[in-house]
């Protein structure tokens, strides 16, 4: 559990060096008690006060990378059980499976999809994270081939090596090292083999037992053989193990501080009908996997599974947002019509695709209304009559247009008036309430 | 370091509602522990699925949803019997769309009609649900409770700037009611309250606290209906101890995602598989945060979340 600045500072040298940045060893204590600082900064700790601290001192859930380079996936670290207390960090990875007895083509049509998976939605790049290649040929070189291809023809993915044959598993990891592939799993049969191909080549290791004591003791074990990256697979099949094993486990490592369970999770979620598997992942995901492997990622799926990770993971005290100021869609000229809308990120993504859509070159200007929607923002008061009138005059887009006219959403068509009284000059023209129907709405006015 | 299962125990338990009658009559709710949690609780009832009808053609639903019921939805009491008989539905929800003064502003007097048809047709328990329009509500709402009188149905929705008539009614003809709020655990308990001073017995009450489309309000939903659950369960807070509805189906199938054809987004993938899952992963995050009572269109996105309910229990 975690301590106080005070306890910290009894294991400290005490001797107000200052090599570690502080003015004193207290001020270091109490900025190590925070999670501000590692206990690394001081050279002269004692391998004791090390052994103590470094306990106390690691997060409740260990984080580490999935995979290498700028797309690795931070995996962990989570500290609350609902979203609403705080949020959720790190979102889970979606993770596609794919047996190494699959034919060359098959392959790298799989590996070539996840490589160009990439989607955008409301700002967000999401892609699928990784792929798990089955070794369900039994035969080691063909393993090895597999694993090779897979990684080769999705360079930016991260590789998990589903495999419980140690000597497979072992020629599949030096064969792509410098990935960081997971090594999916570790059991009770294993474990020694695959503890020491994960230290040797320092590469994530999954745990897998059925139940969590079982797993407990296994995770200790592996702690015991230097393995420290560790992924928790604790069976669960049904959603209904999924939702309980995996609440248990956070509830283990965030209430009672219980080490051999702080760790990621991993969901296999497996099922022949592709919409009851997202449903399943859905679960998951909802409900603290960091991992969730699928057996297939279509596209709709992957729009889906994405969206859904998107909602579980924004941060539920600042909607995302997008900066105040006048977007230039298209090249418009002096000429082009100019809207507004409200700065909520949802809200100025849908509205600016759609104008996209409508190939009509526009200028939309983006008011701060704290990352309200825009009928949000009108009853809350941020979206009025008075501010917008100010937030243009004060824009300067007066002087670059050549017209004074002004669209705003059907939905607030209630501002009209108001609007033209304050804005002098001005012509409010309401626009339609539903962004969809912005392109025949601005290509009627062209024509 | 041997492991301890970390259980948590609940002072407050959700309240067990019944609808319908015969044996056709269904119970929602009973809960003492948090979403599916039956290590460490009881979860005597599992989560019910309604299948959503209106009482005019849903000429405004996507052509993926509208095309599954395109030979029955002509009339509210052919498209009843489909859901009950074909596709075995437990419960139907009946929208009376048409007495918006927008759609058709059809009277209150010929909603009643059809409630009397829909209500002689079928055996599984009906939900009536209005046109969303306040005032408009508060009258149609009265004479669908009067005209389902004796059939235990759920009536809805009651809101903030309506409530005192619907209540008055459900309670005169005994029936069960959902009190919808907008998406803020304060105004649902605030609702709940107002309700219940006017004699209206707490464990009749459904909340809804407003549903919200995967990609377009999900996590609101999703935390406000966790909190209501956190604060009946573990405050033991009776006010917030009434199961929770979620109206699926109406907030999903108007979003992009489930209208958008390939041709125009091909990088979202088909459209049939798109729109289901949509409905079927808002309905999923739904029961998840604490739904106990969900209205849903596609035929085979109940089908997707009854089998993920039969999975988590
Ligand atoms: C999620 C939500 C919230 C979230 C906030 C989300 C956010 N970041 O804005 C929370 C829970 C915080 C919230 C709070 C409140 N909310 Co609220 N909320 C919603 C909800 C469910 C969805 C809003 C949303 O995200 N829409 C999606 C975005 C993309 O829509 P949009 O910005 O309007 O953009 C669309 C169009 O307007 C158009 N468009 C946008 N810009 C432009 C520009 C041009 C030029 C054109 C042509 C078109 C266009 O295109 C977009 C897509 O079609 C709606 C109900 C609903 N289902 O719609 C209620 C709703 C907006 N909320 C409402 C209210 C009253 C409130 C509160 C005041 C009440 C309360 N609960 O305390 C508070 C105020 C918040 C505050 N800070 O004080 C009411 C507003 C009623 C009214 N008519 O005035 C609504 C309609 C609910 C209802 N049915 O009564 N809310
Ligand atoms: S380096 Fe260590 S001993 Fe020196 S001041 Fe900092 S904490 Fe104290």
């Amino acid at each position: 559990m975690a301590l106080t600045g005070v306890q910290i500072f009894k294991f400290l040298p005490k001797t107000n060096c200052k090599k570690c940045g502080f003015p004193t060893c207290l001020a270091f204590a109490m900025a190590l008690a925070q999670g501000k600082i590692s206990l690394e900064k001081c050279p002269d700790v004692s391998e004791e006060a090390k052994k103590t601290l470094g306990e106390a001192s690691a997060p409740p859930i260990r984080t580490f990378a999935l995979g290498a380079g700028d797309n690795a996936v931070k995996l962990g670290g989570e500290t609350v059980l609902f979203r609403h207390d705080k949020k959720f960090f790190n979102p889970c990875a979606l993770a596609i499976n794919i047996k190494d007895s699959l034919g060359d083509d098959e392959l790298v049509e799989n590996a070539t999809w996840v490589a160009t998976s990439e989607l955008n939605r409301v700002g967000q790049k999401l892609r699928v994270d990784a792929i798990s290649v089955e070794y369900a040929s039994n035969n080691s070189a063909q393993y090895e081939k597999a694993v090779k291809l897979v990684a080769e023809k999705a360079p930016d993915a991260a590789i998990i090596l589903n495999c419980k044959d140690a000597v497979a598993a072992e020629a599949a990891v030096k064969a792509i090292a410098a990935r960081k592939p997971l090594i999916y799993a570790a059991t009770n049969e294993n474990a020694d083999a695959m503890a020491n191909i994960a230290k040797t080549h320092g590469v994530p290791l999954c745990a897998s037992a059925q139940g969590l004591e079982a797993l407990s003791a296994l995770t200790e074990k592996l702690q015991g053989l230097g393995v420290n990256d560790i992924v928790l697979d604790s069976g669960a099949k049904t959603a209904k193990e999924i939702i309980e094993h995996n609440t248990q486990i956070r509830r283990s490592a965030l209430k009672k501080g219980f080490k051999p369970l702080g760790f990621p999770v991993l969901n296999c979620v497996i099922r022949e009908d592709s919409i009851l598997e997202a449903t399943i992942a859905s679960v998951a995901i909802a409900k603290y996997a960091s991992i969730v492997i699928l057996s297939s990622i279509e596209k709709w799926k992957n729009l889906v599974l994405f969206t859904l990770r998107q909602n579980i993971y924004t941060d539920p005290q600042v909607p995302m947002q997008v900066e105040q100021k006048i977007y230039n869609i298209g090249e418009p000229t002096a000429e082009s019509p100019l809207m507004i809308t409200t700065n909520f990120s949802l809200t100025y993504f849908i509205v600016s695709g759609e104008i996209e859509n409508s190939k009509v070159p526009s200028r939309l200007a983006v008011m701060d209304s704290e990352g309200l929607s825009v009928l949000t923002a009108w009853a809350a008061g941020k979206f009025t009559a008075a501010k917008i009138a100010q937030f243009i005059k004060d824009s300067g887009i007066e002087g670059q247009i050549k017209h004074k006219e002004l669209i705003i959403p059907g939905q607030v068509a209630i501002l009209s008036g108001a609007l033209e009284d304050k804005l002098e000059g001005w012509k409010i023209t309401v626009g339609p309430r539903e962004a969809n129907a912005i392109p025949t709405f601005l290509k009627g006015r062209v024509a | 370091m041997a492991y301890v299962v970390p259980k948590e125990s609940c002072s407050g338990k959700v309240l067990n509602v019944d609808f319908g009658k015969g044996n056709k009559a269904l119970n929602i709710g009973g809960e003492n522990c948090l979403p599916f949690l039956s290590f460490e609780g009881e979860l005597p009832n599992r989560p019910v699925i309604a299948y959503e009808i209106q009482d005019i053609p849903p000429v405004d639903w996507p052509d993926t949803v509208q095309n599954a019921y395109k030979d029955v939805s002509g009339d509210p009491v052919t498209w009843a019997k489909y859901c009950q008989n074909e596709l075995k539905a437990k419960a139907i929800a009946l929208r009376l769309v048409s007495t918006h003064p927008d759609r058709d502003n059809h009277s209150a007097e010929d909603a009643a009609i059809t409630i009397k048809d829909v209500l002689s047709a079928i055996e599984v328990p009906l939900i009536i649900l209005g046109s969303n329009h306040i005032e408009k509500d508060a009258t149609v709402l009265v004479a669908a409770a009067e005209a389902a009188s004796g059939y235990n149905c759920i009536i809805g929705k009651a809101q903030e700037g309506n409530y005192k008539t619907i209540v008055a009614a459900a309670l005169a003809h005994n029936h069960k009611l959902i009190a919808m709020s907008e998406l803020d655990i304060n105004l649902a308990k605030q609702l709940n309250i107002l309700i219940t001073q006017m004699g209206f017995d707490k464990e009749k009450l459904i909340t809804d606290p407003m549903c919200s489309a995967l990609g377009y309000g999900l996590e609101y939903t999703y935390s406000v209906m966790e909190r209501i659950r956190l604060a009946g369960l573990m405050q033991n807070d009776a006010t917030m101890q009434p199961p929770i509805l979620g109206d699926v189906g109406m907030y999903v199938w108007k979003v992009k995602e489930t209208v958008a054809s390939e041709s125009d987004v091909p990088e979202w993938g088909t459209l049939a598989e798109r729109g289901v899952a949509w409905e079927a992963m808002t309905a999923t995050g739904m029961i998840i945060a604490g739904t106990n009572l969900l209205i849903m269109r596609h035929p085979k996105a109940i089908e997707t979340v009854e089998k993920t309910i039969a999975e988590l229990i």
